[in-house]
């Protein structure tokens, strides 16, 4: 078994907390990584960062598609750039400057989405990013990224120093639990983490679904129901050696996601599957497609099924079918 | 090479005369603008910036940026011209496969940014100024946008950028030709005036007549027109300029011309070049 979390408590940070701390470790090395902002360096931790690399962040003020625009002016002339941003404005308000200043015009920006998902849950509708997987996928030239856990969002940090491509890294506030791996601790774009081993069912999860998919598989091994559990977190490009491997190997798949269930990763596994003559029981489960409910992260989660209980329900539901 | 104002204004008309041609070619193409802002274009390119295919990798080439993509044929005729790529190139104009599509790309030698989108220029040519003065290097940074384009907020966004970050190093042209697709730009949606908006955001801003390649060496020759303030240049241009049945009508904002008005057009472009 690979994955551990000790007594289920969290003993990590938010990814957010640790994006940051990691990009101003790299940048005091690195003179030519900027971070950009729109007044969010408050948000995205980097307060910090401004303090001691005054030098390397660059404040837009709220003008989100400036924002973009102008990081992709700085990306062009060989700056690492980093354009910070929560997750809801950067990708929807900006949208056309991330498809055109970014991806087309092939500008190697690194796109934060900050407090993204339902992170700012009873802010309601505005402040969500449900939609973001979905618009980003249908672009192209750009790497999807949803980091699970401290480990994952470290090491996503560094290689996007190094990608010289459009990136969007996305995360939440909430502290993450340490989920570890015996089997295979190294990270890379597009290749998802197999965090747990077991042949009845897989679940595929993303972000900060993975944490309560794996508490979730543990309650199903209790009833021995055993779960593979896979921390996709590049949903771009998707890891389709990966799932069609397990689409062999275990008896159903359980997709989950802090997104739409339109559009995300639920409905890029299906696709693949589907194109691959997967004939196996299916599920997505994310936030469906109606006027999503407020309040905090994990009420939101809860309302939607996406808990340890709720996720171990529709496996047991799935396997039924 | 530096030329004479004479031979300035003959380079335009030859210009001219080749985005008539490659229009008509491609039987498609945004025929007034690019006649608007061609003399702008061949100022910048010939007398102004430090840029060609030789240096266009060094990090230390001027760059030019074009907002109003749209009018590309006017950037394609020149890049052709100052040898970024052979000028038989734009006889695949708009052509299934071609490179040469009816906005700037990449895909092109020459071009900086991949631009159509209106209001996206500025912030870029904004961005990469800044990173010249991180990088504490020398080289400036070229936009041309179109009047018609000024409604776009992302523009705006950029004009406090620009201001707060000191970007002496950016100059922004407008081609000023007063004419959109519906119209008059005072008709579409009135944005006069432009200078007074642009000063109150911290730019210094000049005027000049956009069609006068002699003013136009004078005016961009003199960025930045004020230490620590980003430059605005007021290109005050005739849509259609050089064809007289062009010229101020918003039926050739992308009209392409038939075999007779091509005629008509180019005879009027040399008889000009005749009296320059």
């Amino acid at each position: 078994m690979g994955a551990v979390i000790e007594n289920n408590t969290i003993n990590g940070k938010p990814n957010q907390d640790v994006f940051s701390a990691t990009l101003l470790e790299l940048a005091d090395k690195d003179r030519n990584i900027v971070v950009v902002t729109s007044d969010s360096r408050g948000s995205g931790k980097l307060v910090a960062y401004g303090q001691q690399l005054p030098g390397q962040i660059v404040e837009i003020g709220i003008a989100e598609q400036n924002l973009v625009g102008v990081a992709a002016g700085l990306a062009s002339a060989g700056k690492k750039t980093f354009a910070v941003s929560p997750a809801c404005f950067l990708t929807a308000r900006a949208l056309e400057q991330i498809k055109n200043d970014v991806c087309y015009s092939d500008n190697p920006v690194r796109l934060i989405g900050i407090s993204a998902g339902v992170s700012y849950g009873a802010l309601g509708s505005t402040h969500h990013s449900l939609h973001d997987f979905a618009v980003l996928r249908a672009i192209n030239n750009i790497t999807i990224v949803a980091p699970a856990d401290n480990f994952e969002t470290t090491e996503a940090v560094k290689l996007a120093v190094k990608l010289d491509k459009p990136l969007y890294l996305r995360f939440g506030k909430k502290a993450m639990p340490l989920l570890t791996d015996d089997e295979h601790n190294g990270f890379e774009f597009g290749k998802g983490r197999v965090i747990k081993k077991g042949n009845d069912i897989t679940i595929i999860a993303t972000g900060e679904t993975v944490y309560p998919a794996l508490q979730g598989a543990e309650k199903l091994a209790q009833q021995g129901i055993n779960a593979t559990v896979v921390s996709m977190h590049t949903i771009k490009p998707l890891d389709k050696e990966l799932i069609l491997q397990l689409a062999k190997d275990t008896g159903a798949i359980l997709t989950v996601e802090e997104h739409s269930v339109n559009g995300g990763l639920g409905e890029a596994c299906a696709s693949l599957l589907l194109q691959n003559n997967y004939n196996k029981p299916f599920k997505i489960m994310g936030i469906p497609d109606e006027y999503t409910v407020t309040g905090s992260q994990t009420e939101i989660f809860d309302h939607y099924g996406l808990s340890a209980d709720g996720i171990a329900q529709a496996v047991l539901n799935l396997l039924q079918t | 090479m530096v030329m004479t104002d004479k031979q300035l204004a003959e380079r335009s008309i030859t210009y001219r005369k080749k985005i008539l041609k490659y229009i008509v070619g491609a039987k498609a193409g945004h025929t007034g603008g690019s006649l608007s802002c061609i003399d702008i274009l061949n100022v910048l390119y010939n007398e102004v910036m430090n840029v060609g295919p030789q240096n266009f990798t060094s990090p230390d080439r001027d760059r030019y940026i074009q907002s109003k993509g749209h009018c590309v044929e006017a950037l394609y005729v020149v890049l052709a011209d100052k040898g970024f790529f052979p000028e038989s190139d734009l006889e695949t104009l708009c052509k299934y496969k071609s490179h040469y599509i009816g906005h700037p790309t990449k895909k092109v030698h020459g071009v900086e940014q991949n631009t159509g989108a209106l209001g996206h220029g500025l912030p870029i040519a904004a961005g990469t100024a800044l990173a010249a003065k991180m990088d504490k290097k020398n080289y400036r940074v070229f936009t041309l946008l179109g009047d018609g384009e000024l409604p776009e907020g992302s523009n705006w966004e950029a004009a406090l950028t620009a201001a707060h970050y000191k970007l002496d190093n950016l100059c922004a042209i407008i081609d000023n030709n007063k004419l959109q697709i519906t119209g008059t730009n005072a008709e579409v949606c009135n944005t006069d005036p432009i200078d007074a908006k642009f000063e109150s955001f911290g730019w210094a801003v000049r005027h000049v007549d956009g069609n006068d390649v002699s003013a136009l060496k004078e005016v961009l020759s003199s960025v930045p027109f004020e230490k620590g303030k980003p430059s605005l240049v007021i290109a005050h241009t005739i849509k259609g300029k050089g064809v007289s049945f062009m010229e101020n009508s918003v039926k050739w904002h992308h009209g392409v011309p038939d075999k007779d008005q091509y005629e008509t057009a180019i005879a009027e472009l040399d008889m000009e070049m005749a009296n320059v």
